[in-house]
């Protein structure tokens, strides 16, 4: 029925698919369908969850999952171009924020230009890469792209592409500004990640971020990969959410083959999940504590997430990242300790938080650091795409466990620690009570995993039908999705990591602005990104 | 009481026994500066292990424990590995200023540690102005650490020294302005009397409200003189990686390393001085046998173990607190601690004219 007015409204528009409807369209109504389904009552499709570049052999485009936070629907819009020499599309960066890097990301890898979009340059790769990675014509031999032993400069002028095809360069920085280097080593960027930024005294002007130091090209890795080859790079997105990064990959996998798994594995995944969770949140306290100069604080947690770390290791034989999740169960069953010294952490993190919140969470210094301190409002929240923790604290309930429920979070009582107020100590304490909460999870968890195989036999060749799937799953620090489209193979024809910190980086600059520089830190150490799940 | 002039007067009579006086005052000088920079290296190298011991013990962890007995040798070993390093020339400093900087700051602080008094008759520099004296050779150190800023040619070391300029200017006043309470309480800027007149009592106790509030706001301003947590924002590795030293290696990084501990033992020291009697022992009016058994305690001792309490102080502060920004560094000088002080001292003044102290 929307499908119907929306090809009223736009008549070059084509809907396939049922479930999560597909609209192509031609790229001359890709923005006038873009700005209907966003505005329009029935619509508002306010949330691009990812936007992915395809090829289709003589065409190349675009595919972006948009979705309405208030009605909770989803939609795919497809737009393609047949000029494969000069592609270019609109751009829809000005509609929702996150599109920005995002279209940056597509240029870099299919070479597609946004006209419109005001800062043209690769996000990843070097500037003086040949060929367009992901394309299906890349010419990927070492001929092409030899180990280039220079460093990379990066320039100081970007470009924009009109919408009549011409280009203007437009310089990022004025001669008189103070631009200082923050990265890609430096003890705050939590990973090689690179600011540069522009300063007036203390005050931050202008934050540009390069990102690309760690990329390795992961999703170009999978299509070249069966499925079960490829459960393993989905762990090295995010590493402080590796095991929940995985359980996306397999449901997404299980979902396609319609597979269902046993209540056991729900009930493991689902537990397994918490404790990464646990770690992840344990680590971003002490990280965020040390970035703000409080360097026992930062013993405290890791002293608390090492014991974490030890019931994982039990089972699964990893520390930081477990292998654990595989298609259609988990790879071990559970070790005989498990269950006990889950309910002896549950006893023992109590206190400890107590003394956290002691030594930090109520220092008036602390206080002061964060309180006021880059506000992301809820519609920016939206906008940029900014999930998990940092979106809860700008007042959007987004938590995917509550919203499209797997595993067995359906069964679980537990709260949504939303606040309204959007600064770096709420993004802080959403992260503080999620510890709390995720405690609770796993206090009701864990007496009551059910008995039966923890994993279902499959075939060791697995061919997906053929079509788009999505899922996503709440990681550590956001939705955490796996788009898959499948031509029946035994390998995807395009595989796309929803990056939770992704958007997170891309918020920097403009939570940044008009701060201090120590403020930058402050931000960038609430938002709590992890700079191998931006890369790729 | 044991006093050290013994010693030292029996020197200086074997000197000018064997050789005629201007020779004499000669090698005195420099068995004099000798003894300093030993006491000085030595002070210093403890001063890193016991930072280290103390935080690990703060952290959960055990801390040095593998080079000589309980890791003791440890920071002897540090000591041998910065002397040793190459001095990396870099290009585009100011290479006079570059060199300089380090040395500026490490004078700086060596001259204020000659104005302690250690014991009884254990004092390098003592006159008529000794306090004033030791406040105004110590901002000297300010001047090092902005050339070193400057002359490195980075933009981390340049904010992190404008930082430091900021702060230890500001932080300048609260100093000057809560010894200057206690030399109106005391009457005198000679070092040595400021001790002698503690001999009934020290003045943290004699000059009561004021001079707590005076010890407290030395207490703050000295850890913000000497760079150090919370108050560390010119070097706040989290931000700026080292701040002014980042261009520094070998020995002229380990001066400014140096430097930086040494100065926390001055800052302690002086608290000691003025507030906790110096190495006076700690006498109670009436009480005569006690002030005896004080008495048995050699001064020596009674000074290291005040600024050894001192230090611990300032360490816990460093180890507990997160980081202040700069703009809520310099509002708590100038909105807080500097008006508080200025009450403070007029305080003093009325306690005193109207004889209200001990």
């Amino acid at each position: 029925m929307l499908i119907d007015k929306i090809v009223a409204k736009i008549p070059g528009a084509r809907a396939e698919g049922n479930e999560t409807p597909t609209i192509v369209v031609a790229p001359g109504d890709y923005r006038a369908l873009a700005l209907f389904l966003r505005d329009d009552e029935e619509t508002r499709c306010d949330f691009m969850v990812c936007m992915t570049g395809a090829d289709r052999g003589e065409s190349l485009g675009v595919v972006v999952l948009l979705e309405s936070t208030t009605l909770g629907h989803r939609v795919y819009v497809e737009t393609t171009t047949t000029d494969r020499e000069h592609p270019a599309l609109p751009t829809v960066s000005d509609l929702w924020e996150t599109a920005n890097l995002n279209e940056r990301e597509v240029y870099d890898y299919f070479g597609i230009r946004f006209s419109g979009h005001p800062d043209m340059r690769r996000l990843f790769l070097r500037n003086d890469w040949v060929g367009y990675p992901l394309r299906k014509d890349y010419d990927a031999s070492e001929a092409a792209n030899p180990v280039r032993l220079e460093s990379d400069e990066s320039p100081d002028v970007t470009l924009s592409c009109r919408e009549d095809g011409g280009e203007e360069t437009r310089s990022l920085f004025d001669d008189e500004e103070y631009v200082v280097n923050i990265g890609p080593q430096h003890p705050a960027t939590h990973g090689v990640l690179r600011f540069r930024v522009a300063l007036e005294g203390e005050i931050v002007k202008k934050v540009d971020v390069h990102c690309g130091y760690i990329h390795r090209g992961i999703e170009k890795m999978c299509e070249n990969l069966s499925y079960p080859q490829m459960l393993p790079l989905a762990d090295r997105l995010d590493y402080l959410a590796a095991h929940q990064h995985r359980h996306a990959l397999c449901l997404c996998i299980e979902e396609a083959l319609q597979l269902e798994v046993p209540e056991r594995v729900k009930y493991i995944r689902t537990i397994m999940d918490e404790l990464n969770r646990l770690s992840s949140h344990l680590l971003f306290w002490s990280t965020l504590c040390m970035d703000l100069g409080a360097l026992t604080a930062f013993f405290y947690g890791f002293r608390d997430r090492e014991k974490v770390l030890d019931i994982m290791e039990e089972t699964t034989g990893g520390r930081l990242i477990q292998h654990y999740n595989v298609i259609g169960g988990v790879s071990a069953d559970i070790h005989p300790n498990f269950t006990r010294r889950i309910k002896e952490f549950i006893k023992y993190l109590p206190p400890m938080l107590k003394e956290y919140d002691q030594v930090f969470t109520g220092n008036v210094i602390a206080r002061q650091r964060m309180e006021g301190i880059g506000v992301l409002s809820r519609e920016d929240a939206i906008s940029f795409g900014v999930t998990g923790p940092s979106g809860r604290a700008s007042g959007w309930a987004c938590d995917v466990r509550k919203r499209r429920p797997y595993g067995v979070y359906d069964k679980v009582d537990f709260k949504e620690i939303v606040y309204t107020e959007g600064d770096s100590y709420r993004r802080y304490l959403v992260r503080v009570k999620e510890i709390v909460e995720s405690l609770r999870i796993l206090e009701q968890l864990v007496d009551n995993i059910p008995a039966g195989d923890f994993a279902v036999k499959t075939k060791p060749v697995i061919k997906l039908p053929e079509g788009r799937y999505f899922k996503s799953v709440e990681g550590s620090r956001g939705e955490f999705g796996v788009y898959i489209e499948s031509r029946g193979e035994k390998t995807p024809y395009r595989l796309k990591f929803r990056s939770t910190s992704f958007p997170l980086v891309s918020v920097v600059p403009h939570l940044a602005r008009g701060n201090k520089i120590a403020d930058l830190i402050a931000i960038g150490g609430t938002l709590d990104y992890i700079v191998p799940d931006v890369d790729r | 009481m044991f006093d050290f002039s013994v010693i030292t007067q029996w020197i200086d009579q074997l000197l000018r026994g064997v050789m005629p006086d201007a020779a004499a005052l000669v090698v005195e000088c420099v068995l004099i500066g000798l003894a300093l920079l030993l006491g000085y290296a030595v002070i210093a190298l403890a001063l890193i292990y016991v930072e280290r011991k103390v935080c690990a013990w703060f952290q959960c962890r055990l801390g040095p424990n593998r080079v000589g007995p309980f890791g003791l040798l440890q920071s002897v070993a540090d000591m041998i590995k910065m002397l040793i390093k190459e001095i990396i020339e870099i290009k585009h400093v100011d290479r006079f200023l570059f060199g300089l900087a380090p040395y500026i700051v490490i004078i700086a602080s060596v001259a204020a540690f000659s104005c302690l008094p250690f014991a009884k008759g254990l004092q390098v520099l003592d006159f008529n102005v000794g306090i004033f004296f030791l406040v105004a050779v110590s901002s000297i150190g300010i001047v090092g650490i902005l050339l070193a800023g400057w002359a490195s040619n980075n933009k981390y070391s340049l904010i992190g020294a404008m930082r430091s300029g900021a702060q230890m200017i500001s932080y300048e006043l609260s100093i000057g302005l809560s010894i200057l309470t206690m030399v109106v309480l005391s009457g005198t800027l000679q070092i040595t009397e400021l001790v002698e007149g503690q001999a009934d009592g020290w003045f943290l106790f004699k000059g009561h409200l004021p001079a707590l509030i005076a010890f407290v706001v030395y207490l703050v301003a000295g850890t913000a003189e000497t760079n150090r947590g919370p108050f560390d924002l010119p070097e706040a590795d989290s931000e700026l990686t080292a701040g002014y030293h980042t261009e520094y290696s070998g020995m002229h990084f380990g001066f400014f390393y140096l430097a930086e501990y040494l100065n926390m033992f001055i800052v302690a020291g002086v608290a000691a001085t003025l507030f906790l009697g110096g190495w006076m022992p700690l006498h109670v009016p009436g009480w005569e046998g006690f002030n005896e058994v004080m008495d048995y305690i050699p001064s020596l001792l009674w000074f290291l173990g005040k600024v050894g309490v001192m230090i611990f102080v300032i360490m816990w502060f460093k180890w507990t607190f997160p980081r202040l920004r700069i703009d809520q560094l310099l509002r708590l000088e100038w909105k807080y601690l500097l008006p508080i002080n200025l009450l403070n001292l007029l305080l003093m003044v009325v306690v005193v004219v109207y004889k209200l102290h001990f």
